[in-house]
């Protein structure tokens, strides 16, 4: 903070230095030439090998260290037997020909799979729904913003145990007000039938606001001219939602629905604090599977197998959104170069919002 | 004044209800409408928002009131809505039997840590990403930019044994060394500094300023956006994280606070309110956060879903 007021200053010596001064050669001989242009960038200075790695040297090792060194560590593991205490032995890929017949294994990539196929629709549809809502001149507008975002900042365990208590079969809220309502109570996340759907829509409520307000933020950028011109064309609302919108609106879309796919493939901690993967295994996702083995079961090897397909699978994923994200700059680089001197707002969608 | 409402109200109305409570397809512009008695006194759009917000904030508020209800309220059945007055009993339980206080001093502690760590060595590294070109500075930013794809879970079981292999297992710095520095407040700041112009950099250069004069002095002060971002989500990461603790702790002692509160269940069956009181405590502190800056915590969540 005290810091402040010396850029400004800088800020303001910074141009007049770079034309008046320095042909004034007042900052002396070091200001020569191109020279003084070029630091920030080139290799000038000796030793800024030597100050490089003193900058990046801690992360380097942190990240090389608990990153790097662990994916290959675990694929190490994975061909071995290893219970985490005594050294493992080499089994070959005994622990991926294991897992594919495991039948736990295999309802734990059902049960993952059901709830990633509800979860991740329901929550970006909704999300838009609500965003397009809420962008619109109407009182209130921030105070619907806070309460559908807030859940978002609950950590899982305090929705996970909120909810267990909200959906107790013998003392919770849902129930009371069913029994109110003169309705059946429900097991929820006692009843095999129900656990996922219920953690489906616990994850509703706390993931919705995400994506409500990315979509809040990308609709800003919706091009104004373009949704004026398109209704003196005469485009009614529909028409302005499908063809204007909505295509605006896509690189967002894509980008929440992989961000959402992967943050759901990794359910583990909402989990863990409602149903422990109960009941009878309704509710044991990918995650807890391999928790489990490692450091339940002990058998950390099966786990880490179990950890390496999940990995591939991410990604996967994780290489599709860049593609995805290389052919939309793409796109948009030609865009921007065949309308130079245009609008001067022109869209460059959220990613401007990139720092 | 009047043609901004009627315009912004009209298209409003005109607007598609995705949730499919309208079935008329625009058939008419929006123009018809403009001459429309009002028949409410406010946009018609809260009778579809104000339920949903509503059934946002229950659980919230159901959290709030069980925390000060007592447990033979709670216990009865059907059990009650509202509490029938303030029981403090849930808080005094929390705070006398319960490791609650330590739990929370060490979230406290894992976390303004790990925020302060982050923000030094992130900056530190972004910013010689950013301006410095040296030997092995290319390969080690794919690298690390490498790392951001690898899920946690693939990390995890190693990440333990190394943990246990410098004996920092049950100790809050087996929860503070694994995110010392995350290659995302790495790769944030960076960006974040090549955006910022080199000319101010320059002429401090010029004035013989060191590399890190110029980070402290010039670069930092400016990038207070980018700094709040990183806290930001540092925080929000590291104080509601459950899977790490989990794993890396087993005395209660070193508890944080997700992971007392996660096996307060079992251990204290029934005792609702005692838990709910907790959930208060753990909350409140990322809620006040939230609302005490709300901008920034908006900016940053949607900022940190563009980094691809």
């Amino acid at each position: 903070m005290p810091g402040l007021p010396k850029p400004i200053t800088v800020a303001d010596a910074g141009p007049r230095r770079a034309a008046g001064a320095r042909a004034a050669g007042r900052s002396g001989p070091r200001a020569g030439g191109h020279r003084s242009a070029r630091p920030p960038g080139g290799r000038l200075r000796r030793g800024e090998t030597i100050a490089g790695w003193a900058f990046i040297a801690p992360a380097v090792v942190v990240i090389i260290g608990l990153a790097i060194v662990p994916v290959g560590w675990s694929l190490l593991l994975s061909f071995q037997a290893n219970d985490l205490v005594t050294p493992g032995h080499w089994v070959g890929l005994a622990n991926y020909e294991a897992l594919v017949t495991d039948p736990a294994f295999g309802q734990a990539v059902r049960n993952t799979l059901v709830y990633t196929a509800l979860y991740v629709p329901l929550s970006v549809a909704l999300g838009l729904a609500l965003a397009l809502a809420l962008n619109r001149r109407i009182r209130l507008v921030g105070l619907y913003r806070v309460l559908f975002f807030v859940p978002f900042v609950i950590s899982a365990t305090v929705q996970g145990t909120l909810f267990a208590f909200v959906l107790d079969p013998q003392f919770g809220a849902a129930n009371s007000v069913l029994h109110a309502l003169g309705l059946e109570p429900q097991g929820f996340l006692t009843d095999p039938n129900q656990a996922l759907l219920s953690l489906v829509g616990i994850t509703l409520w706390s993931g919705t606001g995400f994506c409500v307000v990315v979509y809040l933020a990308a609709l800003q950028d919706v091009p104004v001219s373009l949704v004026e011109a398109a209704r003196l064309d005469g485009a009614g609302p529909w028409r302005l939602l499908w063809h204007i919108t909505l295509p605006t609106l896509r690189p967002v879309t894509v980008f929440l629905v992989l961000w959402q796919l992967i943050t759901s493939l990794q359910v583990f901690d909402l989990v863990y604090v409602t149903t422990k993967g109960g009941p009878l295994g309704a509710t044991t996702v990918i995650v807890y599977f391999i928790w489990e083995q490692a450091f339940k079961n002990f058998t950390a090897g099966y786990g880490a197998a179990a950890a390496y397909v999940l990995a591939v699978a991410l990604l996967t994923i994780a290489i599709a959104q860049r593609l995805v994200r290389r052919r939309q700059e793409a796109l948009e680089n030609r865009l921007a170069a065949g309308r130079i001197g245009g609008s001067g707002g022109g869209p460059e969608p959220v990613t401007g919002g990139r720092s | 004044m009047t043609a901004t409402t009627t315009a912004g109200g009209g298209a409003g109305r005109g607007r598609p209800d995705v949730t499919g409570t309208t079935g008329t397809t625009g058939a008419a512009g929006p123009r018809r409408r403009r001459g429309r008695i009002r028949l409410l006194p406010f946009s018609p759009w809260h009778l579809l928002l104000a339920p949903l917000a509503l059934l946002f904030a229950i659980p919230l508020v159901w959290l709030l009131l069980s925390s000060v209800m007592s447990n033979a309220e709670i216990n009865r059945f059907p059990p009650a809505l509202w509490p029938s007055g303030i029981d403090l009993g849930g808080y005094r339980f929390v705070f006398n039997n319960a490791g609650f206080p330590r739990w929370f001093l060490n979230s406290v502690i894992v976390s303004l840590v790990t925020v302060a760590t982050n923000l030094v060595l992130g900056s530190l590294a972004g910013y010689a990403f950013a301006r410095m070109r040296f030997f092995g500075s290319r390969v080690l930013l794919v690298l690390m930019l490498a790392t951001m794809a690898i899920p946690f879970q693939l990390t995890m079981i190693p990440t333990f044994l190394i943990m246990k292999w410098l004996g920092l297992i049950d100790t809050l710095g087996a929860l503070i060394v694994p995110s010392l520095v995350t290659p995302f407040a790495v790769f944030l700041l960076r960006q974040f500094f090549l955006s910022l112009p080199r000319e101010l950099e320059e002429a401090a250069w010029i004035d013989g300023c060191t590399r890190m004069r110029v980070l402290l002095r010039i670069v930092l002060p400016l990038s207070r956006p980018a700094l709040s971002t990183v806290a930001v989500l540092t925080f929000l990461a590291t104080w509601n994280d459950l899977t790490w603790p989990l794993i890396a702790i087993h005395h209660e002692s070193q508890y944080t606070l997700q992971l007392g509160l996660a096996t307060f269940q079992g251990k204290h069956l029934t005792q609702w309110s005692a838990l709910m009181a907790g959930n208060v405590i753990t909350v409140l502190p990322v809620l006040l956060a939230f609302l005490g800056a709300q901008k920034a915590f908006v900016r940053s969540i949607t900022s940190s879903g563009l980094k691809g």
